[in-house]
């Protein structure tokens, strides 16, 4: 069954590697996906403001499209997409009104009637199979050390959640599959300090530390991460940390698809991440 | 027919809105009306008095009295007519308190108006009425009380004392319920088992109580006065006439598991009392830790060491039926498991344990003699820091409600700890403390001052370990700041939630439950210790969190309303119900599943004669949703009959 793929702008940007490599792991093991021709914003932030309906228009909007062209299922790998997607479906779902409302903003669109589930990519994964996956293992991750960040989009609110929003195993799941070692990792869920990073990067690169650093005191060499917006606090950070404090050591950040596709032999894109 | 109507000022109530004169005047009008007239306290003796006088002298044979609410008064009324000989359902009350003067305050005019008409729709309701007289059904006096805790004991003991057997019903091995398992009680810490098990004893030995410990209710028939219940006790492979509690069984038995009454922090054997003041003091093999199977003997130390020779391997359930009149409920709560509390690292770290685990590890009788040891290394912990309201108040969770005992409990904990390790620091997080019960407020404020407790006012966010220490952040949101501590322990109080099984025992008795699977009250203040099934009673933390002496008050309270109802030799019940009219009812049983009573059933007289139902009255509760259902005009309740709403609503419309 063909799923539709929703991008969004950052994997078309600044988060090039975490789409190749997406794209090349679900080509390797079948999963039938297609991006979504012309899609436009996911909303981001605005479209969380739940008092305007004018902000789901976004979302709602490739999700008729997703619909119109009659696919069941979409999937996302940004977990910023991820979120205002399934938020704005619940927005409307149940609430005849408020999607009537968005439905006659939307007349160049077929209606959007609320069918297609939106499914993280990793929901995907998991729907194959963590048999399936060790299967499709060609270089085991074997002794590699690993802190799972999930951040906040994936898991928040509670009925959003791709995994338990406390404790999530997902990521950690992943990584066991492909024979790498999640480590212990408390801060897994703490807040990378998000669009602060664009006004108070200090803010942001302090909170960062903390997270690195937990990391790294449980042992772990890398962190994955879902979102690009995480991953550029926690990565791309990493320059301002040096400059508060000194003794920092840079510890490698990668989308947890760049480590699978290396374990599924995919090598070419982690060689250009 | 002779109708008198009584028109109440209720002081300034009602007159002091509605134009009395101008109403009784157009009353006294009415064609149907023999007699109208006002008074100023229709419900006083005098008032009374009135309505009696004017029945005896004017021969008056129906009555409206327009005044308060039915609730308030209608019971009141009723018994003035009786006394004075009019039966007490040709009464009709024309509510033009809450209904008209108390809501139209502002429109004096319209309001009489509107007096006028309810007056005229209970004239013509009340000129529709028949007598009726009150059922009687037999009563079967004999109670059982489900659930031996703190709560059903009391139950018991008070029926019991009062007369009339009890059977007593507790599906673990022994009595107590969970208040063996505590400490010191708040706020007068005096040593829970001394408090309860001279009363676990009594109730055991009490000649009116018949106890079924280790047993369950599989099935449940019939109404209030006779039900038949179907209780089935577990096998516990152990003879208990010829146990006679030695434990000799105990010590060589090779089976090592996690004892559950210690909350797994200590072990016991495969065969085993929960507790050494159990009662009975019966041994239960736990067949499915024992190495012996249903099918294959391997070990017989037990049945070797037993000098009665008690043990038998090839015991089987046994199921018995018994014959009551009236269900007291005391199945009691449980606590959220700890698992469920993620962001506190429930389940997580060893050393995150619950209130309950807490009070185990500071009782002098559990599995760490009363030192207070943490479960991961067996260090006694220096610096603990308790959560309150973890998983309550707290919609997240599904329990938006208050669980009432946490509060004073971690009081209590704070100073047991403080008294056992004096150089221990305690945090406690708080919403708020709810301290409202009799010495209460006192016992939090002196664990506070005297006992130097930090409490910080706030929620914590996370715990997670750090090398051997629990790292807890949390805010306090006093001094706006957040704060990180770093502990050895941390003890939560998790929700008080209804006990395992509740809801599905709940459907045994058609009792209904709350949102989240407390028994529910028919009414939370007047009557607060009763089930909308009649002949159900609540009695303990089952229908809501409560300590210890709201459970008994509640256990007295629920006994009494038993004693009440025993009170009488046959059941007087209202004649409020459902009756079938064989002219109309073609036995289409559409009725027969909108009761939510059950209280339908389909009969046949001849084997193929045609069919019709059969309400069964003891069930009935009189809401007329078969009368409202039926298509046919086949079935009525007495007292509202069809004839009766038609003509009241259409002299509404007149
Ligand atoms: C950590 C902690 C500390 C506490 N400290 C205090 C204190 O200091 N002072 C105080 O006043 N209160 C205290 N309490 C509260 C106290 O435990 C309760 O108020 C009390 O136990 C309620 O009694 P109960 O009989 O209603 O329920 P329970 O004690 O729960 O007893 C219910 C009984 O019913 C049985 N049962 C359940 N379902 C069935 C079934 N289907 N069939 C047959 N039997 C069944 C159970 O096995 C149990 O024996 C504390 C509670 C906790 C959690
Ligand atoms: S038979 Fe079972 S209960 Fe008895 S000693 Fe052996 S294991 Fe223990
Ligand atoms: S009145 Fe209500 S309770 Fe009585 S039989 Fe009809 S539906 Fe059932």
């Amino acid at each position: 069954m063909e799923i539709a793929y929703f991008p969004g702008c950052t994997l078309k940007t600044t988060a090039k590697s975490f789409e190749t490599s997406a794209l090349a792991i679900a080509e390797s093991l079948g999963l039938d996906i297609k991006e979504l021709p012309e899609w436009t914003c996911c909303g981001t932030v605005y479209s969380l403001a739940e008092d305007d309906l004018m902000k789901q228009l976004g979302p709602i909007r490739t999700l008729a499209r997703a619909e119109g062209l009659g696919y069941s299922t979409l999937t996302t790998l940004c977990s910023m997409c991820y979120n205002t997607l399934v938020q704005a479906k619940q927005f409307v779902a149940g609430d005849s009104v408020r999607l009537q409302k968005i439905n006659n903003f939307m007349e160049e669109e077929s209606d959007y009637t609320g069918t297609v589930e939106i499914k993280h990519f990793l929901t995907l994964l998991m729907e194959l199979g963590l048999d399936r996956l060790k299967e499709a293992v060609q270089r085991d991750l074997a002794g590699r050390k690993i802190a799972c960040y999930y951040g906040c989009l994936l898991l928040r609110p509670e009925s959003a959640s791709i995994d338990d929003c406390e404790q999530p195993q997902i990521l950690e799941q992943l990584m066991q599959a492909l024979g790498a070692e999640p480590v212990f990792f408390p801060y897994q869920v703490e807040c990378c300090g998000s669009y602060l990073t664009a006004v108070k990067p200090d803010i942001v690169a302090r909170r960062a530390y903390r997270i690195l650093e937990n990391a790294r005191e449980n042992g772990a060499e890398a962190i994955i991460t879902s979102c690009p917006l995480c991953s550029f606090n926690l990565k791309d950070r990493q320059k301002n940390i040096k400059a508060i404090y000194p003794g920092f050591k840079d510890i490698p950040v990668y989308y947890f698809t760049e480590i699978m596709s290396e374990a599924l032999g995919i090598t070419k894109t982690v060689e250009n991440s | 027919m002779r109708i008198g109507v009584f028109i109440c000022h209720c002081g300034k109530n009602i007159a002091g809105v509605i134009d009395i004169k101008r109403l009784t005047s157009s009353v006294s009008e009415l064609e149907e009306v023999y007699y109208a007239t006002d008074y100023v306290y229709l419900c006083s003796e005098p008032g009374q008095k009135a309505i009696q006088d004017q029945i005896k002298e004017l021969g008056l044979t129906h009555i409206v009295v327009a005044a308060c609410s039915p609730k308030m008064h209608a019971a009141t009324f009723a018994q003035a007519l009786e006394d004075a000989g009019v039966n007490a359902y040709l009464l009709e009350i024309a509510n033009i308190r809450e209904q008209c003067s108390w809501v139209h305050p502002h429109e004096p005019e319209e309001a009489t108006d509107k007096a006028f008409e309810l007056i005229k729709a209970g004239v013509a309701k009340v000129g529709q009425a028949v007598p009726l007289q009150p059922l009687s059904v037999p009563l079967n006096r004999k109670v059982m009380v489900v659930g031996g805790g703190i709560a059903g004991i009391q139950a018991a003991l008070d029926i019991a004392n009062g007369g009339f057997e009890v059977y007593l019903v507790e599906r673990t091995p022994s009595l107590g319920g969970h208040m063996a398992q505590l400490s010191e009680t708040f706020p007068t810490l005096d040593c829970s088992s001394c408090i309860l098990t001279p009363r676990m004893v009594e109730a055991a030995k009490h000649p009116k109580i018949h106890l079924y410990t280790y047993s369950e209710v599989k099935e449940v028939q019939g109404v209030v006065g006779q039900y038949k219940v179907k209780i089935e006790q577990k096998p516990r492979y152990v003879d208990p006439v010829k146990c006679t509690g030695c434990g000799d069984c105990t010590e060589v038995c090779p089976v090592i598991v996690p004892n559950e009454f210690e909350q797994s922090l200590g072990g016991r054997k495969a065969i085993y009392v929960p507790f050494s003041q159990a009662v009975p003091l019966k041994y239960t093999i736990d067949l499915e830790n024992c190495l012996n199977t249903r099918e294959l003997v391997v070990c017989d130390q037990c049945y070797r060491a037993c000098g009665p020779k008690a043990i038998n391997y090839l015991m089987e359930p046994k199921e018995e039926e018994i014959e009551v009149g009236a269900i007291v409920v005391a199945t009691g709560y449980d606590l959220m498991p700890v698992e469920d509390l993620k962001e506190y690292g429930g389940g997580l770290y060893p050393d995150v344990v619950s209130g309950l685990e807490f009070e185990r590890l500071v009782t002098a009788s559990g599995p760490t003699s009363g030192v207070v040891r943490r479960p991961s290394d067996g260090k006694i912990p220096k610096r603990i820091v308790f959560i309150q309201c973890a998983g309550s108040r707290d919609p997240e969770h599904g329990c938006a409600y208050c669980s009432k005992i946490c509060c004073m409990y971690t009081a209590k904990h704070a100073f047991m700890f403080k008294h056992a390790v004096p150089d221990g620091e305690v945090f406690v997080f708080y919403i708020d403390v709810r301290a409202a019960g009799k010495g209460y407020e006192e016992f939090v404020q002196r664990v506070m001052e005297e006992e130097r407790i930090a409490y910080l006012r706030g929620k914590v966010s996370k715990v997670f370990q750090r090398d051997d220490k629990l790292i807890v952040w949390g805010s306090d949101t006093l001094t706006g700041m957040a704060v990180e501590i770093e502990a050895d322990m941390v003890v939560l109080a998790p929700a008080v939630v209804p006990s395992k099984g509740a809801k599905e025992l709940a459907k045994l008795f058609k009792t209904p439950v709350n949102e989240y699977g407390f028994l529910d009250e028919v009414h939370p203040k007047l009557r607060p210790v009763e089930s909308s099934a009649m002949g159900v009673y609540l009695a303990g933390a089952a229908q809501a969190p409560k300590d210890i002496p709201d459970s008994v008050s509640q256990a007295s309270a629920a006994a009494s309303k038993v004693l009440g109802l025993f009170s009488q030799e046959e059941l007087a019940l209202e004649p409020i119900k459902a009756e079938v009219n064989l002219d109309n009812c073609d036995g289409c049983a559409l009725c027969v599943g909108v009761c939510p009573y059950g209280a339908i059933s389909l009969v046949q007289d001849e084997p193929d004669g045609p069919r019709h139902i059969q309400v069964h009255k003891a069930l009935c509760q009189g809401c007329g949703v078969c009368m409202a259902t039926c298509p046919k005009e086949g079935v009525n309740v007495a007292g509202f009959t069809l004839a009766q709403l038609r003509e009241q609503l259409r002299a509404m419309l007149k």
